[in-house]
């Protein structure tokens, strides 16, 4: 009985807990037996919370019983991706840098879904600080992939969405830079969405690149997308850069219809390079589309090669600014050895971050140099708006966007470990929605034939986060894929 | 030949908000080390700034009163380089996009001699100094060095967020004096706005100064040095004249400036390298991806122009005009704007009066008393005029009893002396310790008939021819009234009798 009801969607288990047919202690320690159980397979967890979340689910229990202030979230167990500030809770970005940092604050999404009811099972493994597309670039140990241990699960949200593919917990929270949550989704077989940048505060998310970063939930289906958005998205006056504008009801756009509906499918996006087991999924998807009634047209997003490049120049950029904090004054790993100021940063920050964080901070470092300034940092924000008025052109014909997530089925553990301009290329079909700003969705599509999963991407206008669920639910409606279990 | 210096000077003002610049944290100057901090302004992991409104608001008040353009829209940057005082790894400061640009300020023409010149009032000559530009910055923290504990260094986290504006002026200063004169020019306005405390020690007005030397008549610029840890105005003007003396004595050597940043040490009298170009940072700004571009709308510095308060300059040419006093009195009087508004009060005090008409001798006695008495014993104090024990009532209340004749001007500043002391009201002071003035004409007459017997020998040579014997008739008579008869009857007496 525990394991089928770790396997339930969010909403129905939302609605056992509501009419009492479970209570979220007895649920949560089913998460956690399954948890013991299953994840040393995978690797998904850098800490577990097991007394945490008892605690949690027996407030959640006092809370259904009498009625208080009830959400579609109260007594839910889940887990975050540990970019997540979590108060009094060991955060580590996935990095030795921050192993054993005890926030003293918890971010502004985590505040929403502890105030709403939910149960912390834990923190989930990822690519140290984001930076990465497998989840090898972990300081904890690579997470395996739930369909086959012997491929990546994606990244770098990529312990997120394996502990969902492996009902490790109902739902998690990833964040998405240049398709953190939509890779590793297309790669478990979840639904992730990275909502619109600003839709969700990014204050108490660990900054990678603060012009893309953005929080977006991590689920079982379509669903349970809808409900996590309901509880985290918003204005929040701590983070400058989040919109102000009113939130939607976002279950309201569960609607199995997408006639009248225009879907644009751009030719950029299924050239040479793409596995074929890929683009014929997602063709199978647009054919379906078209099926269920919507209108798909062929469109152009000419800027698209320049994108990954382009991201390439931003991403590691602000990142050099952003991870400066880490350096071994205040918190975090300091080098027990150190002759002077500058030996202590140095020695300190070449032992706490991992070769590819320490990269990109190279190139970030170097292309914010005197003197090479424009040619890079300026250049590419050139670029980027290029490819923002590609979308924009685009939407004036569409309502969305169909691509595929990625180039390929997820890749063997190692494959691409050493070779990173391939590896950045699993990126290049997510990346332009960061640059541009704008929603996206990752929705199982189908499996390769060794079984792995394949995901199709929906690329919405800002703030259309809706249009994205109504077609992906209604794609979801129609097939089965979501329903199909990792062999655990 | 003869070498001329090129100054400019870069100030950075602490401003008075209540709370930090990004963060909601109390900006306390005085509270123990670590305790007015928050994981913002110890940049926490995850944690993000947010525009303190008042910050912008007090740099565009200063932007306006130095005469800027206030930019519709400026950006914040980040300026990267690795500190312990410096949480983040990077300050959040302006760069290419500033909020004020331009702007000039009017100081007095080159001073020679004092170091101290007042401000002339309106009409006197004045040199213009332009201001290139004015950004807003948060402040870092601060490093404990003598904490207790030799082989460690601490850091204080307080003053961490603390926002500052940056104002940067022209290389218009050609002499240290015109260097001293612009600072506290500048000084007087931002306390004028009520944006900054102006105190150099406390740290929160700062200047960093850039000097060269050129021929006089060259119109390039030599090379410039940095002159950093100029903790008073005077440490400036020194080492503004010890930085002049040095270049002017390598050049004429024929031996080159080199660029580098000098630390001025106030105790050997002469400046340090603290870093030369090669070793300078580059900062590798970039407008922080945290914040958006800064946007200020017209109606906003319209509605700020508007509740500008009445500055330094402008008040003293009021004081000149509305009070009749000379331009050297409404210069010292406005020098501190709470002089002024002390000056004021004791005027509107002497308003209150029914017996007190407004009138230009009794706006300069309150000048006078303020200037002579009052300043004094504020300088020999080293007390400030808000920690003052004479309220301007007290002191429109001792004047009044003079023009009432209750006391003469002698026993006036007895009075003062121990109103000073004791903060207590110059009629009670007179009350308790009888100092009351004698006008009883019976009274007096009995001394002076006494004095005039006790000293026959005077009379005789006063009777003599010998007139100016008079005032010692005159202190005598004081004497035996111990100070408080009225001179003028004593006088207008004494004349009838010793005829």
């Amino acid at each position: 009985m525990t394991d089928t009801i770790c396997q339930k969607s969010l909403s129905s288990i939302s609605q056992m807990l509501k009419k009492g047919e479970i209570s979220s202690y007895e649920l949560t320690r089913a998460f956690i037996d399954r948890i013991e159980k299953i994840d040393p397979k995978i690797n998904s967890f850098i800490l577990k919370t097991p007394d945490l979340a008892l605690k949690q689910a027996r407030a959640a229990n006092d809370r259904i019983k009498k009625k208080e202030n009830l959400t579609p979230l109260t007594g839910i167990p889940i887990a975050l991706k540990d970019i997540f500030i979590t108060k009094d809770v060991e955060t580590t970005c996935g990095s030795k840098i921050l192993k054993g940092y005890i926030p003293p604050y918890s971010g502004t999404a985590v505040q929403k879904l502890l105030d709403a009811g939910t149960v912390l099972l834990g923190k989930l493994n990822m690519d140290e600080f984001a930076m990465g597309s497998s989840n090898e670039h972990s300081a904890f140990g690579p997470v395996k992939n739930p369909w086959n241990s012997g491929f990546v699960p994606g990244g770098s949200s990529g312990g997120s969405t394996a502990a969902v593919a492996a009902d490790l917990c109902a739902a998690s929270l990833g964040t998405d830079t240049g398709g953190s949550v939509r890779q590793p989704s297309s790669c478990c077989s979840t639904v992730g969405l990275k909502p619109t940048y600003g839709r969700v505060s990014r204050y108490g998310i660990i900054a990678f690149a603060s012009s893309l970063d953005q929080v977006g939930p991590i689920t079982k289906d379509v669903t349970d997308s809808a409900i996590m958005m309901n509880a985290i998205a918003g204005h929040d006056s701590n983070d400058a850069t989040s919109i102000d504008a009113p939130v939607p009801d976002y279950t309201k756009s569960l609607i199995a219809d997408v006639k009248g509906l225009t879907i644009g499918v751009p030719k950029e996006y299924f050239v040479e390079g793409i596995d074929s087991e890929v683009s014929s999924a997602v063709r199978a998807a647009e054919d379906k589309f078209k099926e269920l009634g919507a209108n798909c047209i062929g469109i152009s997003l000419p800027h698209t090669k320049y994108a990954v490049p382009t991201y390439y120049i931003i991403a590691p950029a602000e990142c050099s600014a952003n991870l400066a904090r880490y350096d071994g004054i205040r918190f975090g790993h300091r080098s027990k050895e150190w002759e002077d100021l500058t030996d202590l940063y140095e020695k300190s920050r070449t032992q706490g971050f991992g070769p590819e964080v320490t990269l990109r901070i190279i190139v970030g470092t170097y292309v914010l140099s005197s003197g090479y300034y424009d040619a890079y940092y300026l250049k590419a924000q050139k670029v980027r708006t290029l490819i923002k008025q590609d979308f924009f052109a685009a939407f004036k014909k569409c309502d969305a966007i169909l691509t595929p997530v990625m180039p390929t089925p997820p890749f063997k553990l190692g494959e691409k470990l050493e070779d990173p301009l391939t590896m950045y290329l699993s990126d290049i079909f997510t990346i332009p929605v960061n640059l541009a700003g704008l929603p996206g969705i990752s929705v199982p599509c189908g499996f390769s034939k060794a079984g792995l999963p394949i995901g199709l991407q929906l690329i919405g206008k800002p703030l259309d986060e809706q249009t994205l669920i109504r077609i992906a639910f209604t794609y979801e409606q129609a097939t089965d894929w979501h329903k199909k279990k990792p062999p655990l | 030949m003869k070498y001329e210096a090129v100054i400019g000077l870069e100030v950075h003002a602490q401003l008075k908000t209540k709370t930090k610049m990004f963060c909601a944290c109390p900006t306390s100057s005085n509270s123990p080390p670590n305790t007015v901090i928050c994981p913002v302004c110890t940049g926490q992991p995850g944690t993000l700034p947010v525009v303190n409104k008042a910050a912008v608001e007090m740099a565009i008040k200063t932007g306006l009163a130095l005469n800027s353009s206030i930019q519709k829209k400026s950006v914040f940057a980040r300026k990267n380089y690795f500190y312990p005082d410096l949480p983040k790894g990077y300050q959040i400061s302006q760069h290419e996009l500033p909020l004020c640009l331009g702007g000039h300020l009017d100081i007095p023409s080159l001073c020679k001699g004092g170091s101290s010149p007042p401000y002339k009032g309106g009409g006197s000559e004045t040199k213009r100094i332009s201001i290139i530009r004015i950004h807003l910055e948060e402040d870092a923290g601060k490093l404990v060095h003598d904490y207790g504990h030799e082989d460690m260094s601490h850091v204080d986290f307080n003053r961490c967020g603390v926002p500052l504006i940056e104002i940067v002026s022209g290389p218009d200063m050609r002499a240290p004096q015109e260097g001293g004169a612009y600072l506290r020019k500048l000084r007087n306005i931002l306390v004028y706005l009520d944006v900054c405390e102006g105190n150099l020690q406390e740290g929160n007005f700062r200047c960093d100064a850039n000097i060269s030397i050129r021929p006089e008549g060259q119109s390039k610029f030599g090379t410039r040095t940095e002159l950093k840890n100029l903790n008073s105005f005077k440490a400036v003007e020194k080492a503004l004249a010890y930085e002049i003396e040095r270049q002017t004595k390598l050049v004429s050597e024929g031996k080159q400036v080199v660029q580098e940043t000098l630390l001025w040490n106030d105790n050997t009298g002469k400046t340090e390298s603290m870093r030369t170009k090669e070793e300078a940072h580059d900062y590798r700004y970039f407008p922080d991806p945290d914040l958006l571009p800064l946007i200020v709308e017209e109606a906003w510095i319209q509605k700020i122009k508007g509740g500008l308060p009445e500055l330094a300059d402008r008040k003293a040419t009021r004081f000149v005009k509305e009070y009749g006093i000379p331009e050297y009195d409404a210069a010292i009087l406005t020098d501190e704007k709470a002089l002024a508004n002390y000056y004021e009060a004791a005027i509107a005090e002497g308003d209150a009066s029914p017996l007190k008409k407004r009138s230009v001798p009794y706006f300069k006695k309150i000048s006078n008393w303020i200037m002579t008495e009052l300043l004094r014993e504020l300088k020999n104090d080293e007390r400030e005029l808000k920690d003052c024990p004479v309220t301007p009532q007290n002191l429109a209340s001792l004047i009044k009893l003079i023009d009432d004749g209750a006391i003469s001007s002698k026993i006036a500043k007895e009075v003062f002396e121990e109103m000073y002391k004791t903060g207590k009201a110059p009629a009670d002071i007179v009350a308790q310790k009888g100092l009351k003035q004698v006008s009883d004409e019976g009274a007096i007459e009995t001394a002076v008939d006494k004095v005039i017997a006790d000293n026959p020998k005077q009379l005789e040579q006063y009777k003599s021819g010998k007139v100016a014997l008079f005032g010692f008739f005159v202190g005598q008579v004081m004497k035996e009234t111990k100070g408080q008869g009225n001179p003028k009857i004593i006088n207008d007496l004494l004349k009838k009798k010793l005829v």
